[in-house]
């Protein structure tokens, strides 16, 4: 609430003084010429009101949060916290959102005493980070519109000001990359405290749930993550990959060898729309129609245990959902091809499936294979597929009849449960979410550098 | 000298002469016309891929729109229903119907005429159908009236052909008296989630995915518009550039549920935002398209020529005049088409969703982007996982309401691509 109100002034002051401050120069405009045109001096005015004191109250947030918790431990309710530091943390957290009105009760009593101190300093902490703002805007205005003259060089202000706003834009990517491997990092050290990383990445029995009871904490073995990558490896990298590679590839070839303009024209936007159909979509597809059919296929053929959750049924469906992105990938390197090559070897004589076959697809191939590692790394990360047609159960088997689990289903299964934040269940989907990254990541730069080193030789 | 003419035509005849290479170059059109039947199957595959999924999700998800209704006759003066015709006219009637005991009502009505077992024969949906009955026509109070009202999910799922045999022997009676019909069911586009499969709807999903992606939009667009324009108009080229480089092309294929991670870790675990709320979604999935638009961007700024660049600077326009006055407004046509299929696929994202705790039971449409909501995939989600069997239906009619969706957001970048992209 106080938040809106600071945020609304200081939008209020912004758009004040670029007002003033264009008119201050527009009136200057008798006096002699400008430098800058009147519009130039407004933004000026308007900015060193709004984005010192936007940065001051986004600043504010984090102080503010250490402010109110160090007042509500000083009152006497604060005093009587038990002193183990987890139980404190969580029955602050409880009185924090009681007290900011985000849930009605609390687990523990004593979140219900301290609400009411919870609610009263962050009432007053942010009126104070408030008026803080909205005086740092004021502060501004007036300073910038005080510095409209005829001389002043507003314009090249304005861009200094802009220049910073686009690399500190560019910088959030470079941001968010720290944020994901830092974040994962901390949470994944504290699974490592609890589990080694031996056992982590070399176990071959996962069980997770066993490792809630106290007295289990040191089972080892029950973190082995080797079958869950198998599943991941063997719905994503092979069975999808079984069907996507095929399928896409000739589509490419044909769309851009063969295919005739008004084909082309109208089959690259329908593989397109198969590209934007929500995963959710396709997963609730492969557990509801195609799962079935491949539990009939399997045991008609003999596999008594086939699971109605096997491996086959999600990575079918899993490629069906690369193929848009392998062809995708594979039109784009056969496009790069020069056509002097091709014309070559028409020339000579060959057919146009052998130029395709000895000609274009090996000069391609860097570039097709760049695709094709982009296509593995969105598959083993693809979630939501998996989630729903492949299984729990954590097998090491290649019978693709039978259920395999992956990583990102377990990584659901594991944050979406009622475990408390701090047990090693939780920690573990941090961990497997780290490798996951780094997995998808070192997958990533490879193709990435194929398809540049590829792109360069030809251009 | 005949016989020497003869002579170097004989050795003339050779392989390409005497047929025998006919049928080699047969061998080969033969693998070439192979070749192409081949790639024409993969196409024709894909599509009969595309075109199976869409047919199973609207085969089944259109008899979610309808609802099995079923005829009942209250008499409502001697019903043991409590409630003053006055208060349903008055602003306080929707407290009026919430506080009123239909069940019973409803209960005994339907045994009386259909006989015992049929007790059951009305659930949430008709519930609430009797509510909005009751205040559209407060003096339905005061005498005995019949009423076509929403049967209950496990008879509406007999009528539809997949009950257990008891609730079908109910639904073949209730056919015999000609009370059951079909009828469109406009309650599942202005509910919200429900218990009960004949009552739920996807209004409060859709209006969650839509504060979702309105948070995705003010926050993606702006930050992607302003990188792109940075590494191609103004970066330098050194370290720092390629660093930028090198992880805006990675975030841009990194696994959807590590942005859900993350948003778990530093949204709700450090920043203590609220959970489940669009806010977080949104923020999350800006972190996610924000490399899609920037890449995007990229392209189609790339594709200004420098002329107009080379042609505003000759003019005495500032390098920043230059950008913002004529680059850019060249390339937006072709960053909003690569920003509109983005915001489409965030549209589409559930996995980082799931992470951050937009997976709750909601009965009530969010009011603003702090309260808890869940998003149109999540519900998909969540319905797909229920028992009941009424909600199988549900979630493809829900299907269908996204796919509506998203077609209509890559038809549109199409349509875009096609009308505004410029050849230069």
């Amino acid at each position: 609430m106080t938040l809106t109100f600071a945020l609304a002034a200081i939008i209020f002051v912004a758009a004040a003084a670029f007002w003033v401050a264009r008119q201050r120069a527009a009136a200057l405009r008798a006096h002699g010429r400008l430098h800058s045109l009147p519009v130039y001096h407004g933004l000026h005015a308007a900015l060193w009101a709004a984005v010192p004191a936007l940065i001051l109250l986004a600043a504010w947030a984090p102080v503010q949060t250490r402010l109110v918790d160090s007042v509500v431990m000083a009152t006497p309710e604060g005093q009587a916290l038990p002193a183990d530091a987890m139980q404190r943390s969580t029955i602050l957290q409880e009185a924090r959102e009681i007290g900011s009105g985000q849930r009605e009760v609390g687990f523990y009593p004593e979140s219900a005493t301290l609400a009411p101190h919870f609610g009263a300093a962050e009432a007053r902490y942010s009126i104070i980070g408030g008026l803080l703002a909205i005086s740092l805007a004021l502060l501004g205005a007036v300073l910038a519109v005080r510095r409209t003259a005829t001389a002043f060089r507003a314009r090249t202000a304005v861009e200094r000001w802009m220049m910073g706003l686009l690399t500190a834009a560019s910088l959030i990517a470079i941001l968010t990359t720290l944020g994901i491997l830092l974040s994962l990092m901390f949470e994944s050290l504290r699974f490592f405290s609890m589990v080694p990383p031996a056992d982590f990445l070399f176990g071959t029995h996962w069980s997770p749930q066993t490792a809630i009871r106290a007295d289990q904490a040191g089972s080892s073995g029950a973190f082995g993550s080797i079958p869950l990558f198998w599943g991941t490896v063997f719905i994503g990298a092979i069975i999808a990959m079984i069907v996507a590679i095929p399928l896409g590839l000739m589509s490419a070839i044909f769309l851009t060898q063969y295919a005739h303009q008004r084909v082309r024209a109208w089959m690259k936007p329908l593989l397109e729309i198969l590209a934007g159909v929500p995963t959710v979509v396709y997963g609730y597809f492969a557990a509801l129609t195609v799962a079935p059919m491949v539990r009939d296929l399997g045991i008609a053929i003999g596999i008594t245990n086939s699971s109605s959750e096997s491996a086959l049924a999600a990575g079918l469906v899993m490629g069906i959902m690369i193929i848009p992105f392998v062809s995708s990938m594979a039109d784009d390197s056969i496009a790069a091809v020069p056509q002097a090559m091709r014309d070559g070897s028409l020339a000579m004589g060959a057919t146009t499936s052998e130029t395709i076959r000895k000609v274009i697809l090996p000069a391609a191939l860097p570039g097709v294979v760049g695709g094709i590692l982009l296509a593995v790394s969105r598959a083993i990360g693809e979630t939501m597929i998996v989630v729903m047609a492949a299984g729990l159960a954590a097998n090491l088997t290649a019978n693709p009849f039978a259920s395999v689990t992956t990583v990102t289903t377990q990584i659901v299964q594991l944050l979406t449960g009622d475990q408390e934040f701090d047990s090693a269940k939780t920690l573990a989907a941090f961990a497997l979410g780290l490798v996951l990254f780094i997995i998808t990541l070192v997958l990533n730069l490879i193709a990435l550098t194929f398809v540049r080193r590829y792109r360069e030789a030809y251009e | 000298m005949s016989s020497a003419a003869l002579a170097t035509s004989a050795s003339r005849e050779s392989r390409w002469t005497d047929g025998s290479m006919d049928g080699v170059v047969r061998r080969r059109y033969r693998a070439e016309r192979r070749f192409r039947y081949i790639g024409f199957a993969a196409v024709a595959l894909s599509a009969l891929f595309l075109a199976f999924l869409l047919v199973t999700m609207a085969w089944r998800g259109l008899s979610g729109f309808t609802a099995t209704e079923a005829a009942v006759t209250i008499d409502f003066p001697r019903s043991d229903l409590l409630l003053d015709p006055a208060a349903l006219r008055g602003p306080q009637s929707q407290e009026a119907i919430a506080r009123a005991q239909f069940e019973g009502v409803l209960s005994q009505a339907a045994a009386q005429q259909f006989g015992a077992g049929a007790e059951e024969l009305f659930g949430g949906g008709g519930l609430r159908s009797l509510g909005r009955q009751l205040v559209d026509d407060p003096d339905l109070l005061s005498k005995r009236a019949t009423l076509w009202l929403p049967v209950a999910s496990r008879v509406d799922v007999a009528a539809k052909g997949e009950g257990t045999a008891d609730n079908e022997r109910l639904v073949e009676m209730l056919e015999q008296r000609d009370s059951l019909r079909r009828a469109l069911n406009l309650n599942f586009l202005t509910a919200s989630d429900a218990t009960d499969a004949t009552a739920a709807g996807v209004w409060g999903a859709l209006k969650g995915s839509f504060l979702t992606i309105v948070v995705t939009m003010i926050l993606a667009f702006p930050i992607g518009v302003l990188a792109a324009l940075y590494l191609e108009e103004f970066a330098p080229r050194n370290r720092w550039t390629d660093a930028i480089e090198v992880s805006i092309n990675n975030l841009a294929a990194v696994p959807s549920i590590i942005f859900g991670l993350l948003g778990l870790a530093v949204f709700l675990n450090v920043m203590h935002l609220p959970r489940s709320a669009p806010l977080v979604g949104g923020l999350t999935l800006a972190l996610m398209t924000m490399p899609v638009i920037v890449i995007a961007g990229r392209n189609a700024i790339t594709s200004v020529p420098p002329s107009i660049r080379d042609a505003a600077l000759g003019v005495g326009a500032s390098k920043m005049q230059v950008v913002f006055h004529h680059v850019l407004p060249l390339a937006l046509p072709g960053i909003l088409t690569g920003t509109i299929i983005g915001m489409a696929r965030a549209l589409g994202e559930t996995a980082p969703l799931l992470m951050i705790g937009m997976r709750a039971f909601i009965a009530t449409p969010p009011g603003g982007i702090a309260d808890p909501a869940t998003a149109l995939p999540v519900q998909i989600f969540l319905w797909s996982d229920e028992v009941d069997r009424g909600f199988v239906e549900k979630t493809s009619a829900a299907i269908i309401v996204l796919l509506i969706f998203m077609l209509m957001m890559n038809g549109l970048a199409i349509y875009m691509r096609n009308r505004f992209e410029r050849r230069w």
